[in-house]
């Protein structure tokens, strides 16, 4: 039975800016309910109501959900107009969400498996919280996390508190220089690698695992309208040649289940 | 207690509100936000003989006030529908209507046929006029000759009521109407997406895989609403309006221009519930000027 969705108003509860590039904004029910339950992976579906140029709602993935204060903390990058009215969001606002959509990551049955989590740009939001659901099952998650430079990297402290934190900056400004799949962490073997960033680095994550033997899960972010299912929009080519929404059979997806 | 009771020929719905073919799957998954029973009726996604994968991604870019889209028919065909889609559907109480679609006109007929033996299925919706396949929808839908050829072939093969959705990428939108009322439709919809194009000038290359698309989403509305005016005033079979609608307003707009139903579309994907407000707004004008009947407001202007 799929999980029920929910359309509610939350309110800005706070609004920090990293760089100039990112936002990360922290939203609570407007009615004070209880957030429904949320899977690392899943993403929302947030309205952009007061941008002239904004008509659809942005699909955004869930970076953490802070059961304690019962927050939804969404990691946004400006890519356009819509993005940018949503990380200039004033704390009180009220922002109308969907939520939780998606098929979020597949967590292994046996804790104490050795699980690598891979994350680029912005794509490192959704490994926060994965990062700590996978804590929560007795895994000691591993991040690997690739940007142009130092100061492009996310979050980094709440990662580092989360677990053992590679680094790769293609100026060697933090960590090893170069591109993720050069990190020397890759000499050890991981029974299950996680990934989130560019697709280019996604697509070399994959096939790496693949050399490796290595269990594999990626997660898309194709454009999409509805996140619903309804309107096809947002399809991605699965092994079988056939297209399926990434919104619905997605955003995760194992390797296995794409012609990577 | 207003009216809000409409008929289409010999079908009957229980308030105007329809929902767009391709915007609203197969109803179901608009299940947690809309109660489908309140629905007028919904109309499914296209639906075609054999499974069709649609166009390459990307198929979606986002436009002043709406989008272009070129999905292209995505479905898994009409023996799908039947087996798989059509069993749990019949449990709502709204009218289901099936749009078909087809690349020639023996393929609209064997996927009415074999609706036929659907008894729920009480209306279909022929798709003559989507822009976004290399063969059959809008070529048909584009010439008054093409338009009733697929509209009298149909017509022999399905008894029950048939709609005829047209396209608005013509000179004279009126004249295709008569065109398919002739040839024996029941009732037309309009307006199918506008064809249109965007372009990534950073990347220096279209949107869309397919280059063109079609446009839909509010800023086709005051189009969708002159030509469902034209058409009223053309044909005497009922007219469906959609193109924009994105509350109960624009719906009424369609309804005073001459439209006996609507349907919601692109704007599902805003508010995936905006079709139950949509009718709560209809009923509070129509109270709040003391109408009775919400076909006291169908065509007057």
């Amino acid at each position: 039975m799929e999980k029920k969705k929910y359309k509610i108003d939350m309110r800005v509860v706070e609004n920090t800016a990293l760089g100039s590039q990112y936002g990360l904004l922290k939203l609570v029910p407007a009615s004070g309910s209880e957030l429904p339950a949320i899977e690392a992976g899943q993403f929302v579906q947030v309205e952009v109501s007061d941008s002239k140029t904004t008509y659809l709602r942005r699909p955004i993935s869930v970076n953490f959900v802070d059961k304690a204060n019962n927050s939804l903390w969404l990691l946004i990058r400006n890519a356009g107009e819509g993005t940018r009215h949503l990380t200039s969001a004033p704390t009180g606002k009220l922002i109308n969400v969907i939520l939780p959509l998606g098929r979020g990551f597949g967590i292994p049955d046996t804790a104490g498996k050795r699980v690598l989590l891979v994350g680029g740009g912005v794509g490192v939001a959704p490994l926060l919280y994965l990062g700590h659901e996978l804590r929560k099952k007795g895994f000691a998650p591993e991040f690997l996390l690739g940007a142009r430079s130092a100061s492009d990297l996310l979050m980094l402290e709440e990662f580092e508190a989360t677990g053992k934190t590679y680094l790769s900056t293609e100026d060697g400004s933090a960590g090893e220089k170069g591109l993720v799949t050069t990190n020397s962490v890759f000499d050890y073997k991981f029974d299950k690698i996680y990934c989130c960033g560019p697709m280019p680095m996604m697509k070399a994550v994959a096939s790496l695992a693949r050399r490796k033997e290595t269990d594999c899960e990626v997660s898309l972010e194709n454009k999409m309208a509805c996140g619903l299912g309804a309107c096809l929009c947002c399809v991605e080519k699965n092994a079988d040649g056939h297209n399926v929404c990434v919104c619905t059979e997605g955003p995760v997806f194992n390797i296995n289940e794409l012609p990577w | 207690m207003v009216n809000l009771s409409v008929r289409l020929g010999d079908l009957t719905l229980s308030n105007p509100v329809l929902t767009a073919s391709g915007t609203f799957g197969y109803g179901e998954e608009y299940a947690d936000f809309v109660d489908l029973n309140r629905l007028g009726g919904f109309i499914v996604k296209g639906t075609t003989l054999e499974p069709r994968e649609g166009n390459d991604y990307p198929r979606m870019a986002e436009t002043p006030s709406g989008m272009l889209n070129a999905v292209g028919l995505q479905n898994k065909g009409v023996d799908h529908f039947i087996e798989h889609i059509y069993p749990n559907i019949t449990k709502y109480s709204s009218e289901i209507i099936v749009n078909v679609s087809g690349k020639c006109v023996d393929d609209y007929v064997a996927v009415c046929e074999k609706l036929s033996d659907l008894e729920r299925i009480r209306a279909v919706e022929i798709n003559i006029s989507c822009p976004n396949v290399k063969q059959g929808g809008m070529a048909y839908g584009t010439t008054c000759e093409g338009a009733a050829e697929v509209t009298s072939a149909v017509r022999k093969a399905w008894k029950r009521h048939m709609m005829v959705k047209l396209s608005p990428n013509v000179t004279s939108i009126a004249d295709i109407a008569r065109a398919v009322e002739g040839a024996g439709a029941d009732s037309v919809s309009l307006i199918n997406t506008l064809l249109g194009m965007a372009v990534d000038v950073e990347r220096r290359k279209p949107y869309l895989s397919t280059i063109t698309g079609g446009v839909s989403g509010a800023a086709v509305k005051p189009i969708a609403v002159r030509m469902v005016w034209q058409v009223a005033k053309a044909v005497a079979v009922p007219v469906v309006g959609l193109g924009g609608i994105m509350n109960g307003r624009d719906a009424l707009e369609f309804i005073m221009a001459g439209a006996r139903a609507i349907e919601v579309g692109t704007a599902n994907f805003i508010d995936p519930s905006v079709t139950m407000k949509i009718i709560d707004e209809i009923t509070d004008f129509c109270e709040r000027q003391g109408v009775k009947d919400i076909n006291e407001l169908v065509g007057i202007i």
